[in-house]
């Protein structure tokens, strides 16, 4: 067991997977001699050369189609986009062709690609340094959506993202990679996508999260105990598929949920979730659902009070706990 | 004697034997091995069943049988000349909507081409979930995919297939077919970018009919040929006539060669004619002049290597007449068999979303 | 004379065709304006279609059977001139104004291929054709797997029952698995505190003990209202038997005839509206109110008749029934039962009434005493008809009959009525009714 932060979490998990399986390679722009522009790959290119680890021209489009073709070819290909504000040009072959690759010829064909996206704001990133753009992906039938929000998920889900057979978004906030360190254990292991995964335990409400605002959910729920709250935090982990079952358990136990995300609130995944627990959990709701989410504004301000007034804070989702547990 | 008589690159390039490979820095441009008689003579096979085909096609989709079309007709040459300079068991073949005669020449049949046409069960590529000549065949039989009918997709992908095939040190082509209207596209530009860097096995084969839908050439490009671009990725361009299958098949045959070689991509244009409009939706006669779609059809391929065969006494009255009879027999075979195929239920409708047993798989 | 088309009125808002029933009138016939013409058969709505104008049926253009779209020519009448005149005018004023079609519609055939074309798919209506029907899936009605061993009560359902008193522990539910939903208990508080005797009250919980049923607050108004009565009017009553048998005759003798020629039911209502209203413009005394110690004399007669309505009984009024025959009651009295019934009336239904007449008898009773409408001066049930042997005083002598007899029972109040007014009032009531025979000449 190492104590250590997400984006050495996610360069041990690309580390151990290259060591284990030869048909796994690294391509994107700076991941090689830079060792990435956050050092997710650093020393990656030394160990493994640059055959492996290949930058690439400055071609989102092309990242995301070589990618396609070489998983197609029985390669495991671990693609990054440098930063999620960039990914659109490479949609077209993530959305529009990897994903419906296996069910567009009836299985003859499987992309078992990953494509790497650090994403999320907090970080002065401004309008195209701070998107959150995970909804665009987990709306699309096909495609698996991950987001974890420590260390030891990161590493964990990383591994299971190389490892399966389907194209994996891995969605990487980018403020957790320095700010959130904690306890990974060493060598192999994996954590199942599909899986949410129960942060904090509690009686009063179910709140909802993923990212970096899940610990800011957790810090919240720690002020609200010393209020005599009781609130249950579940890390959502992967976007899709849902684990709706672990939200739909808590929230029968609890009565009350929220959802709390960065990415902005109409549209947004709290709204698939509100109507998974309506439609499923209408009978055990003592309150209707809330979110907590980004305003409506199209993307994240760069100046200070601009940025803050975007982000969630822990400060902004306490109110709403409190809200919710009064009513 | 053959490829002397039927060599037609571009003039102002060396008129011999061996297919002049114009850009490249370090080319080789080392031919195929010369077509005989009975090469050609099956490619004009292929052709007769194709065109026989492709006019059955039309017809269904007019009686309400075939809910789209798109013709291959003026491209037949091209394309039985591209697939004859590779390798069908080993070479792996990354088309789009227009490919009919590849398809044949490849081994698929009219009966499986019509159960895509009809939408019918057993269609091979893709259950008849997708647009005909899309999908993919099994991988056992031939590497043959196309994922969409999004333009150009299809090239970045054909690169990653060949940067895998160059990892594994498997010495095979991988061709990626496009018309006039991709070469426009980014990503076909990304592609081609990529493969030249890492001298990836890929041939780039557009089949030029100087129309993408309604739009000409002359609003498609300010250049006169696709080829030329090459240069410009650092890679050998080769213009050829597309009518012409021994030229084609010799221009494919030497990017063959140099891809297998490792010495990277290689630009083919096939310029040809588009003799029916962009697809059975489409009515060319919105936007061509008539004077265009009448002259077109004097450089069809197909009488003109019926007159060099017969000229070469490969073929007579009687062959002719076989081969031509032969294909409507197979054609109206074909069309029976499809007609009587059902169309696929819904049994299946949740199955390959996601690998079977993983999370997020419904079937 | 002049041939018009008859078209087929909308009679529904969602109607868009009907169904032409039995024509009740044939090609030759001589229609009267208003005379059933067809009947029409809808979802909603089964009805007589009454003739639009005066004159001649002289085609029939939908035949039975037939279902044509409202505004459908149906038939073909021969009229007079100035009818005609009337009634191309009126066609005028609608097609200058038709509604705009903002919704658009479909049109059939218009295809559209899978990139542009106008492919239209010829295999697939035939393998459509050629199919089985499959059956469609039953809807689920299993239990949702979240339902507890308990009931629960969705917020709306909660809401209505705690505003409207219900103990949703009484009300059966009809939603999936059993539950309550919103119209069960809206449907609960319909049924309220109900005259029908099939209603019954459970008794859940331990024997022996009480229970404590809400009000609605239609129930407490209604409370509020005969605590007041009772407590103001010093209530007196007189009890007076009609002979009905004359007037049962004519209604049984005349109530089809009636029917087709005035488009209504005739009903004992309409009998004894049509007398208590006569009767009551002669005893102007009974048609008043009490009014800060003084009388005031109503200049109208509108008679307010009683109704079980969905939320507890409703008077509604037929304004000025003094000037309306037999039929025109008829007419005005059916449509206020149904609003009454449904809880459909409107403000001008229930207001201005200066008499009550409460049909008790439908519910059995031969005898009453109805507490006043204040602030009125007077209420009348009239109780069951029933068939009793009767002495009938004959030039021969006494003899036994057996005669449909009918109890009146006027509650009057005693401040304004003694009992010389009230009996005036009754015997003429009692004559009235009693006026009718099978031959009686109903206006």
């Amino acid at each position: 067991m190492a104590e250590m932060t997400v984006i050495e979490a996610v360069r041990e998990a690309l580390r151990e997977e290259m060591e284990r399986d030869s048909t796994v390679f690294m391509l994107g722009e700076d991941i090689g001699a830079r060792g990435g522009v956050f050092l997710a790959t650093e020393g990656l290119l030394e160990q493994f050369g640059p055959e492996r680890v290949i930058d690439t021209p400055l071609a989102e489009a092309a990242i995301g189609g070589i990618a396609l073709g070489a998983a197609v070819n029985g390669m495991r290909p671990v693609a990054e986009i440098e930063f999620g504000d960039f990914v659109w040009p490479a949609v077209n072959q993530i959305i529009g062709e990897a994903a419906r690759v296996r069910y567009g010829t009836q299985g003859r064909r499987t992309a078992p690609l990953v494509l790497r996206v650090p994403y999320g704001g907090g970080v002065r990133g401004g309008l195209y340094h701070s998107q959150s753009i995970e909804v665009a992906f987990s709306h699309q039938p096909g495609l698996k959506v991950v987001a974890p929000a420590t260390p030891y998920d990161a590493k964990g889900l990383l591994k299971s993202a190389i490892r399966d057979d389907d194209p994996v978004i891995f969605f990487e906030h980018k403020r957790t990679y320095r700010l959130v360190k904690g306890d990974v254990p060493d060598g192999d292991y994996t954590i199942p996508i599909g899986k949410a995964d129960v942060k904090r335990t509690g009686s009063d409400m179910t709140v909802v999260s993923y990212g970096l605002v899940l610990h800011y959910c957790l810090e919240a729920a720690a002020t609200l105990a010393e209020e005599g709250i009781d609130v249950e935090v579940i890390d959502l982990r992967t976007l899709r598929p849902l684990d709706t079952d672990t939200v739909l358990e808590s929230v029968r136990k609890t009565s009350k949920a929220m959802v709390v995300h960065e990415d902005t609130k109409a549209g947004g995944i709290g709204g698939e979730i509100s109507a998974v627990i309506a439609e499923e959990a209408f009978e055990d709701l003592d309150a209707p659902v809330k979110r907590v989410a980004g305003p409506e504004v199209p993307a994240m301000p760069f100046s200070p009070l601009l940025e803050a007034e975007f982000m969630p804070s822990a400060e902004k989702i306490a109110v709403a706990m409190r809200e919710l547990a009064a009513y | 004697m053959l490829s002397e008589q039927s060599s037609s690159t571009k003039p102002g390039l060396p008129d011999n034997d061996e297919t002049q490979v114009a850009g490249s820095p370090d080319h080789n441009g080392v031919g195929p091995p010369p077509l005989t008689d009975a090469d050609l003579l099956e490619m004009y096979r292929t052709m007769v069943l194709s065109r026989t085909l492709d006019q059955r096609i039309w017809q269904m989709n007019r009686q309400g049988r075939a809910a789209i079309v798109a013709s291959a007709q003026g491209h037949e040459a091209a394309q039985v000349g591209a697939v004859r300079a590779l390798d069908p068991e080993r070479d792996r073949f990354y088309i789009y909507y227009r490919e009919l005669t590849t398809m044949l020449a490849l081994g698929i049949t009219p009966l499986e081409l019509l159960l895509g046409f009809l939408a019918k069960e057993g269609e091979p590529l893709s259950g008849a979930r997708q647009f005909p000549l899309h999908g993919a065949i099994d991988r056992d039989r031939r590497d043959i995919v196309s994922f969409s009918n999004v333009v150009a997709t299809q090239l970045p992908q054909a690169v990653g297939v060949a940067l895998a095939d160059k990892m594994r040190g498997e010495k095979r082509v991988t061709i990626a077919y496009f018309g006039d209207g991709a070469a426009s596209m980014g990503e076909t530009h990304e592609a081609m970018n990529f493969a030249s860097i890492h001298r990836l096995p890929v041939i780039f084969f557009c089949e030029n009919n100087k129309y993408a839908i309604s739009v000409p050439i002359s609003k498609q490009m300010n250049i006169e040929s696709v080829a030329t671009r090459a240069s410009a990725y650092g890679m050998p361009g080769i213009e050829v006539n597309g009518f012409d299958p021994v030229a084609v098949y010799e221009a494919v045959g030497a990017a063959a060669n140099l891809a297998r070689s490792g010495q990277g991509p290689t630009l083919v244009e096939a310029v040809v004619e588009r003799f029916l409009p962009h697809t059975s939706d489409d009515d060319d006669t919105r936007y061509r002049p008539p004077e265009d779609l009448e002259g077109i059809r004097d450089l069809d391929p197909i009488p003109a290597t019926e007159k060099i065969l017969r000229e070469n006494g490969a073929l007579d009255d009687a062959l002719d007449e076989e081969i031509k009879s032969s294909a409507q027999k197979i054609v109206n075979q074909a069309t029976e068999d499809a007609e009587n195929a059902p169309f696929p239920e819904p049994h299946d409708f949740y199955e390959q979303v996601y690998a079977p047993g993983s999370p997020g798989d419904q079937s | 004379m002049a041939t018009i088309e008859i078209e087929l009125p909308q009679v529904g808002e969602s109607v868009t065709e009907a169904v032409i029933g039995k024509w009740l009138k044939q090609p030759g016939d001589a229609v009267e304006k208003f005379d059933a013409l067809v009947e029409v058969v809808t979802d909603k709505v089964s009805m007589e279609f009454p003739a639009p104008h005066t004159g001649t049926l002289k085609s029939i253009v939908a035949a039975e059977g037939d279902t044509v779209p409202m505004g459908a020519v149906i038939a073909e009448m021969e009229v007079d001139s100035a009818t005609a005149e009337a009634a191309a005018a009126a066609a005028e004023v609608q097609a200058e104004a038709p509604a705009p079609n903002r919704v658009g519609t479909l049109i059939q055939g218009a295809n559209v291929g899978p990139t542009g074309g106008t492919f239209k798919d010829t295999a697939l209506e035939e393998q459509l054709a050629n199919r089985t029907p499959q059956a469609s899936p039953a809807p689920d009605s299993t239990p949702s797997t979240t339902q507890t061993a308990g009931r629960t009560y969705s917020p709306v359902v909660s809401r209505l029952a705690a505003a409207n008193g219900i103990d949703l522990a009484t009300v059966t539910g009809t939603g999936r698995g059993g539950r309550v939903t919103k119209q069960d208990v809206q449907a609960a508080i319909a049924a309220g505190p109900s005259t029908t005797p099939t209603r019954t009250v459970t008794q859940d919980g331990p024997v022996g003990e009480d229970r404590v049923i809400q009000p609605s607050p239609i129930r407490r108004m209604i409370a509020d209202h005969m605590v007041k009565s009772v407590s103001e009017i010093p209530h007196a009553w007189s009890t007076v038997e009609v002979d009905m048998t004359g007037l049962v005759a004519c209604r049984t003798a005349q109530r089809q005839l009636f029917r087709e020629r005035h488009g209504a039911d005739l009903t004992f209502l309409a009998f004894t509206a049509y007398a208590a209203a006569r009767a009551l413009r002669d005893n102007p005394l009974v048609n008043s109110s009490w009014e800060d110690g003084k009388i005031r004399l109503k200049g109208r007669v509108n008679l307010g008749l009683a109704v079980a309505a969905p939320d507890g009984l409703v008077v509604p009024v037929i304004h000025d029934a003094d000037r309306e025959g037999i039929s025109g009651l008829a007419q005005r009295i059916a449509p206020l039962v149904e609003r009454a019934r449904s809880g459909t009336l409107e403000l001008p239904d229930v207001q201005g009434g200066t008499f009550t007449l409460n049909n008790t008898g439908s519910l059995g009773s031969v005898l009453g005493g109805a507490i006043i409408n204040h602030p009125q001066a007077a209420i009348v049930t009239t109780e069951s008809i029933v068939k009793r042997p009767v002495v009938i005083s004959g030039p021969d002598g006494d003899a036994i009959a057996i005669r449909s007899m009918m109890n009146i029972c006027l509650s009057f109040d005693h401040r304004i009525i003694d009992g010389a007014e009230a009996s005036g009032f009754m015997q003429s009531f009692k004559r009235e009714l009693e006026a009718w025979t099978a031959d009686s000449e109903l206006n």
